[in-house]
């Protein structure tokens, strides 16, 4: 098993993303740290477009990540409704 | 923003993204291939289908501004309500600033450099997908140099230290550490530069950097600081796709390539670990409030990250970077080492060192059970009694310093603390020195390159570092002044020991005014 | 732990860095020249370039231009990356608004079809052109000399390449897909576009990077983007009911008018630094116009058939003009 995570900021425009992540990774692990949370799961974690709207009640374009992402690992593959981090081995 | 055709086909982010990067490129046919790009063949790396290349984040330029934008106007509002504010007189306490000096002047300029080497490298690819990671890389950059200049220009107008972080980089002994690395990336090929800082340092190494160091600013109320770092890292996470995408693409195209870039992992790492020992050393003794030692960010970013990178890419047929035994054996000893080369050559360099308070010891006690207290605790508790005597300890003998990683021999044998490593090469009729087997087998690579190096110590008993028209015959010539002179470090206010600096006493007096009605 | 500061007012020990003092005097500075002056190194290099082992990493040597001082460049916008992207995003934005609103409005039905061809064809190979002038940005940037003269080429090479993107929205706003491998072929193929593909891909093998400004950003641009987007879609097509194409291309007009200051500014100083370089920019510039004149002529012709000699004739007019003002008689 590897771990991969996503880093954001923690303001307020993070704050339904972070919760769009643990709603559709249930094993990821949320990190608090001084001004920033840092997300960690086994193997994959999926950043869902849906899921984001249905918290914010408007269209999100998952490109917006980018304004408050601080860091992350693992391969991406990015399509216009899911962000994914995985490790192949 | 959405995309259809006329046709009312709604087009999906990568069709779209093919259409606006490789659509747009063609094979010449006027001009040969290897006169417009004549750089990618001489390294030995073997490309045959650019088409192959995997675009991470499909950012087109219209999406990059609006994004930047937003990201670049919520950052200058926040160093402009800093600055007018006086910020800087909420930061723990004045100490702390030492550590931004360092980065000033080891980290600002060489994004600069980043900025300057991804335009190369851009220049020089043939496939447009890495060219247009590589020059949109090359844009963040400048705006890393550039916000760091920007964040950090109302420090330098209250404190000393901050004031000429490109004049120093190119001179000052220490600074020659970060620059020849950066020096040393540029002037390799296209696909070493990308293995170097694409992957290495940003993918490997960076999050060190930024992660913690950034997170600690943010703990000590360096609001101006931790905006920039953060705003910065998140083009960083662009980057870091773009350094893992390179090394896969190169693996993939070829396994003549592996070697080769088994090569490269082996020594970046190490070169760009040897420059985090600066990083290391401003974790653990220059925040006065402390996030995370060295240690701990060191298994968080590199051992359990980089281990899951490198598991991924053993299926290549890449093996994790050599001397890494040493290094994980070293993480419990280079922040102190450092520290304590620091601590004496304060005469000399652009920022205050001090003796850490017994609090500070007892911390680092408890993060380095393993270390500190047989090796470290009594030196600095030596060093700081006799700083209360009046004797605070200046050492005034040039070091010598490492041929290849530039930093002075202070590093010890692997396995043992006690004893200094010293390692050397008789190449030319010339004897070369070196503070570890990684930079010594690093020179023995490329030889013809790192005899190259302009090293401080050298160049000063050369006479190469007094201002222009000093005579050293010349009666009461004082060498040290006249280096001084040339690196632009006031004497007395931007060196020596942070008890009685001039920051010292101004922070106090100034924090007084700000937080008492007399 | 965040206190309550009381707002005191305290004395500034300097009001700039050492470097910006050493060239103004210590006092306030803008963003620009902090983050501007003195940012690349020029002294103390460590190693050759492995590429390139009789230059240092950066070499005044590159060019035959000549300067006592690379910072006596001064950008007339003052972009540096801050002001630079907030300028374009207020630009992306309107462009955006434009091509929603030729979208929209289906505005590209109410074309007719032989204005409709004749701009597909004329607009579209441009598409590989500013790809080109992405390259070209990306050269002179890396291997010019010093942060005022090298940084604006940054901001050149991401405005080609936001400009070839724009162009391929028009082209889907245009038709579909098709039509942008169509114009690729008539690039690679059609003989109306061999001069001008000739003349970018020469461009590509100047290893002077000032002779490349010249080429790209003066001579090439500055035929180019005043004959195509001013007199032919601005003038000519709006004349003959094409405004929604100069809408979808306003991004592109203004770009010019904004970018050609910039350009005018950088040859003044370096023409008015000495009698060689004056003569160098002038050689420069008259071979690459002439050239650029040449290559753009047959590309005219698809849009505007026999005027486009007449229309050349003006832009080259006007060009000469544009130069004599900065400096250069061409």
């Amino acid at each position: 098993m590897s771990t991969v995570f996503i880093a954001l900021q923690a303001n307020e425009e993070t704050r339904p993303i972070i919760e769009a992540i643990t709603t559709d990774n249930p094993g990821a692990v949320v990190n608090q740290q001084p001004a920033m949370v840092k997300i960690d799961a086994e193997d994959s974690l999926v950043v869902r477009r849906a899921t984001i709207e249905e918290l914010i009640g408007r269209d999100f374009d998952l490109q917006e990540l980018h304004i408050n992402l601080i860091s992350l690992s693992g391969h991406i593959d990015e399509t216009d409704d899911e962000l994914t981090l995985h490790w192949n081995a | 923003m959405d995309m259809k055709t006329s046709s009312g086909k709604k087009l999906g982010l990568k069709e779209k993204y093919r259409h606006m990067t490789r659509g747009l490129d063609w094979e010449t046919s006027y001009q040969k291939r290897e006169d417009v790009h004549p750089l990618v063949e001489y390294e030995g790396i073997k490309i045959h289908d650019w088409d192959k290349w995997e675009d991470p984040f499909r950012l087109t330029m219209d999406a990059y501004w609006k994004y930047q934008s937003e990201k670049e106007r919520k950052l200058y509002a926040i160093i402009e309500a800093y600055a007018q504010n006086n910020g800087h007189l909420n930061v723990t306490d004045a100490r702390y600033l030492n550590a931004i000096k360092l980065f000033l002047t080891g980290i600002s300029p060489l994004e600069y450099m980043a900025h300057r080497g991804f335009a190369m490298a851009g220049r020089a690819f043939p496939g447009a997908g890495p060219r247009v990671a590589c020059l949109m890389q090359s844009l963040d950059e400048l705006r890393h140099a550039q916000t760091q200049i920007h964040s950090l220009s109302n420090y330098n107008k209250y404190y000393n230290g901050f004031h000429d972080p490109a004049h120093m980089l190119q001179r000052v002994w220490y600074l020659s550490v970060p620059r020849s690395f950066f020096d040393d990336a540029v002037t390799a090929g296209p696909f070493e530069f990308m293995v170097a800082i694409g992957f290495s340092f940003e993918y490997v190494l960076t999050n060190l950097l930024f992660v913690p160091f950034v997170s600690g600013a943010a703990y000590n109320g360096d609001m101006g600081t931790m905006t920039f770092g953060f705003s910065a890292q998140s083009d960083e996470a662009r980057h870091m796709t773009l350094g893992l995408e390179i090394i896969k693409f190169i693996l993939e195209q070829d396994p003549d390539n592996i070697p080769i870039v088994q090569r490269w992992i082996d020594k970046w790492t190490w070169r760009g670990y040897r420059v985090l020992t600066l990083v290391g050393m401003m974790m653990d003794y220059m925040l006065p409030k402390r996030i995370m030692s060295w240690k701990e960010a060191w298994e968080v970013y590199f051992e359990q990250n980089g281990g899951a990178l490198f598991k991924d890419l053993a299926r290549y047929g890449i093996r994790p970077p050599k001397w890494l035994d040493q290094i994980s054996f070293d993480k419990d000893h280079i922040s102190h080492q450092a520290w304590a080369t620091f601590y004496q050559y304060g005469a000399i360099a652009d920022f205050h060192t001090w003796s850490p308070t017994e609090d500070e010891l007892d911390w680092l006690s408890a993060k380095y059970p393993n270390s500190f207290d047989k090796y470290y605790r009594p030196r600095l508790k030596f060093w700081r009694e006799q700083a209360e005597q009046g004797n605070r300890f200046y050492n005034k003998t040039l070091p010598q310093l490492c041929q290849t990683c530039q930093i002075p021999m202070v590093f010890t044998e692997p396995g043992d603390p006690t004893k200094i490593c010293y390692r050397e090469v008789d190449y030319q009729g010339e004897k070369f020195h070196f503070c570890s087997d990684g930079c010594k087998e690093i020179f023995e690579n490329e030889p013809e390159k790192y005899k190259q190096s302009w090293l401080p110590a050298h160049q000063i008993y050369q006479g190469n570092c007094f201002p222009e028209g000093t005579d050293p015959t010349a009666e009461g010539f004082d060498p040290v002044s006249k280096v001084l002179e040339y690196y632009n470090i006031g004497f007395g206010q931007d060196n020596l020991d942070f008890e009685g600096s001039q920051d010292q006493k101004n922070f106090a007096k100034w924090r007084g005014m700000a937080t008492s009605n007399e | 732990m965040q206190m309550d500061l009381r707002t005191v007012s305290i004395q500034p020990l300097r009001q700039t860095f050492s470097n910006i003092a050493r060239r103004f005097g210590d006092k306030p500075a803008s963003r620009y020249q902090e983050g501007t002056y003195d940012f690349q190194s020029t002294v103390n290099f460590h190693y050759r370039p492995t590429w390139d082992p009789d230059h240092e990493i950066f070499d005044t040597a590159r060019t035959a231009i000549v300067m006592a001082d690379w910072y006596a460049f001064k950008d007339p916008r003052q972009f540096y990356y801050g002001a630079y992207t907030l300028a374009r995003a207020k630009q992306q934005e309107a462009a955006e608004a434009n091509l929603g609103f030729v979208e929209n409005h289906n505005l590209v039905a109410t074309l007719d079809a032989d204005l409709r061809q004749r701009a597909t064809d004329l607009l579209l190979p441009l598409r590989h052109v500013a790809w080109g002038g992405n390259l070209n940005g990306a050269s002179v940037c890396a291997y010019g000399y010093g942060t005022a003269f090298t940084q604006p080429f940054i901001f050149q090479a991401m405005d080609h390449l936001a400009i070839a993107q724009y162009l391929t929205r028009v082209g889907l706003l245009l038709g579909d897909e098709s039509l942008l491998d169509q114009a690729k072929a008539s690039w690679m193929n059609d003989d109306a576009w061999q001069g001008l593909r000739r003349y970018v891909e020469d461009t590509f093998v100047v290893k002077d990077p000032f002779e490349l400004f010249i080429a790209q950003d003066v001579a090439l641009d500055g035929l180019l983007y005043p004959l195509v987007f001013d007199a032919i879609v601005n003038d000519v097509f709006a004349s003959q009911g094409g405004t929604a194409i100069s809408l979808a291309t306003q991004f592109m007009t203004e770009w010019f008018k904004e970018t050609r200051r910039w350009a005018d500014a950088t040859i003044k100083t370096a023409a008015s630094e000495s009698a060689e370089n004056k003569a160098l920019i002038e050689k420069w510039a008259g071979h690459w116009r002439d050239r650029a004149a040449a290559a753009l002529r047959p590309v005219a012709q698809i849009a505007v058939g026999d005027q486009a000699d007449t229309l050349i004739a003006e832009q080259v007019e006007q060009f000469n003009a544009r130069l004599a003002k900065a400096g250069a008689q061409v």
